[in-house]
């Protein structure tokens, strides 16, 4: 069973926000389908993003997957210990395996996304 | 699980890297059951293979196989399969699963001429792949210790209450091992048998991801990425199994002018030799600021932890210790031509 935290909210494609600290990354169910990932193109600090937008590339030895924001905003910071150790993303997806920081615009616009029990459904 | 060519395929049990790591170091086994089986069978069986593949089956005695290829009349690739040769009237076919109806259509459009009979098996046989060094106590384990081992490109078969089985030397992953084709029906039962046995060895059951970065390390071409209707084998680096002393096969006249005249381009290795994210298919190749091609298959290696991959190349850097780059996302990475295979198996410790 893939792990769902209940803090934060998720897009449909398998990323995750958390709305307290504005953190991103990939769920725990993307990382087991993406497999062993070996390399992550990181979002660029100081980019101003909208919610969908493309930030990140993430490549297991099987495909390249486009990362998207959940949120708009601007990237604060980028978790660059996933140029040294991509894997942290497939051990650690929710938190050594973050991805990037994101200074939300507009709080309320985690409410277009899907909350835990939503996206276990999704992933069900 | 992916669909591939009708059917649902895991392409991982454990992890690609995992089970890449577990087939070269010990054995695992993978469901080929996609794949298609063709057999042939009448006095005219031989000459019929050897109008319509490159190779010539005539060299082989009888439970020896060949791997060939199967061309278009412009001498471009429709499929690669391996011909066995079952006694002096019956071959067995193995081709590729996304090209079954498409091979079968081509031979049936050739004519198999009088006194032979085709039959396409594939959907009524499944299929294990069992590889490493270990392959050979799998054997014995799940077929008994006097139970004849297939050796390298030979097959055996046995009839028994469950159908024909078939047992193949052969496989696509540059380790020692079988492939075990048996009726449909049986197959799970045997898949349980064999992962037990793998189990017991110190493998494990294998996917289609760790499959295709197992033969790439080889260098092995896979069709649909690195051959195609477009391109001859001689440009894809097979010359070896094609007989061009047969007065004639589907393809030949192109081949002779190829032969004679030179390839225009060349399936060429690379390995990528700065840090860089994955190759993979379809990223521009550069020389000298020119982009001269794309990738074909392309990826990490699991074995080396380094970028290789495969791109037709002109002819005139189509040799090893040519440095080129691979066009990533808009950016450019360097790379070097190299010498396949990209994998090379250090000396067996048994």
């Amino acid at each position: 069973m893939s792990l769902v935290p209940d803090q934060l909210h998720y897009r449909e494609s398998h990323e995750w926000v958390d709305s307290a600290t504005g953190l991103v990354g990939i769920t725990d169910h993307a990382q087991h389908e993406l497999t062993d990932v070996v390399y992550v193109e990181l979002p660029k600090v100081g980019a101003v993003v909208k919610a969908g937008d493309h930030i990140a590339v993430v490549e297991s030895v099987k495909a390249a997957s486009d990362i998207y924001s959940p949120v708009s905003g601007e990237i604060v910071e980028a978790n660059e210990a996933l140029s040294g150790d991509p894997s942290l993303l497939n051990t650690d997806p929710y938190d050594k395996g973050w991805i990037c920081k994101i200074k939300v615009a507009d709080p309320a616009e985690t409410g277009a996304l899907m909350d835990a029990a939503s996206y276990r459904q999704h992933i069900a | 699980m992916v669909p591939f060519a009708g059917w649902e395929m895991p392409v991982q049990y454990s992890g690609i890297v995992d089970e890449h790591k577990t087939v070269r170091e010990r054995v695992g086994v993978f469901d080929i059951s996609h794949m298609g089986q063709f057999l042939l069978e009448g006095a005219g069986a031989e000459a019929f293979l050897n109008r319509a593949l490159t190779n010539n089956v005539s060299k082989l005695g009888i439970g020896d196989g060949q791997y060939t290829l199967m061309l278009n009349d412009q001498g471009g690739v429709i499929d690669d399969l391996i011909v066995y040769r079952l006694s002096d009237r019956e071959y067995f076919l193995v081709v590729n699963a996304s090209m079954i109806a498409e091979d079968e259509a081509h031979l049936r459009s050739l004519g198999f001429g009088e006194g032979v009979t085709f039959a396409n098996i594939s959907s009524a046989t499944g299929g294990l792949a069992v590889q490493g060094p270990k392959s050979r106590e799998v054997f014995a384990s799940v077929f008994g210790p006097n139970a004849a081992f297939p050796e390298h490109n030979k097959i055996l078969f046995s009839l028994t209450n469950e159908g024909v089985l078939y047992l193949c030397g052969t496989g696509y992953t540059g380790e020692e091992g079988f492939e075990f084709f048996a009726p449909a029906t049986v197959i799970e039962g045997w898949f349980e048998k064999i992962v037990q046995g793998c189990r017991d060895a110190g493998g494990g059951p294998a996917g289609l991801g760790a499959r295709d970065t197992l033969r790439l390390e080889m260098g092995y071409p896979l069709n649909g990425n690195d051959l195609a209707p477009d391109k001859t084998p001689l440009q894809a680096g097979l010359g070896f199994f094609v007989d061009l002393t047969k007065e004639d096969f589907v393809g030949k006249p192109v081949l002779d002018t190829q032969k004679a005249e030179g390839v225009p381009t060349r399936l060429t290795g690379f390995h990528m030799t700065a840090p860089s994210p994955p190759p993979r298919a379809h990223y521009p190749v550069i020389h000298e600021g020119q982009v001269v091609g794309e990738t074909c298959s392309a990826g990490l290696s699991p074995s080396l932890n380094q970028g290789i991959g495969m791109a037709y190349l002109p002819a005139a850097i189509a040799k090893s210790g040519i440095p080129i780059e691979i066009e990533i996302r808009g950016r450019r990475f360097a790379a070097e031509t190299v010498k396949k295979p990209f994998y090379r198996k250090r000396q067996a410790s048994s």
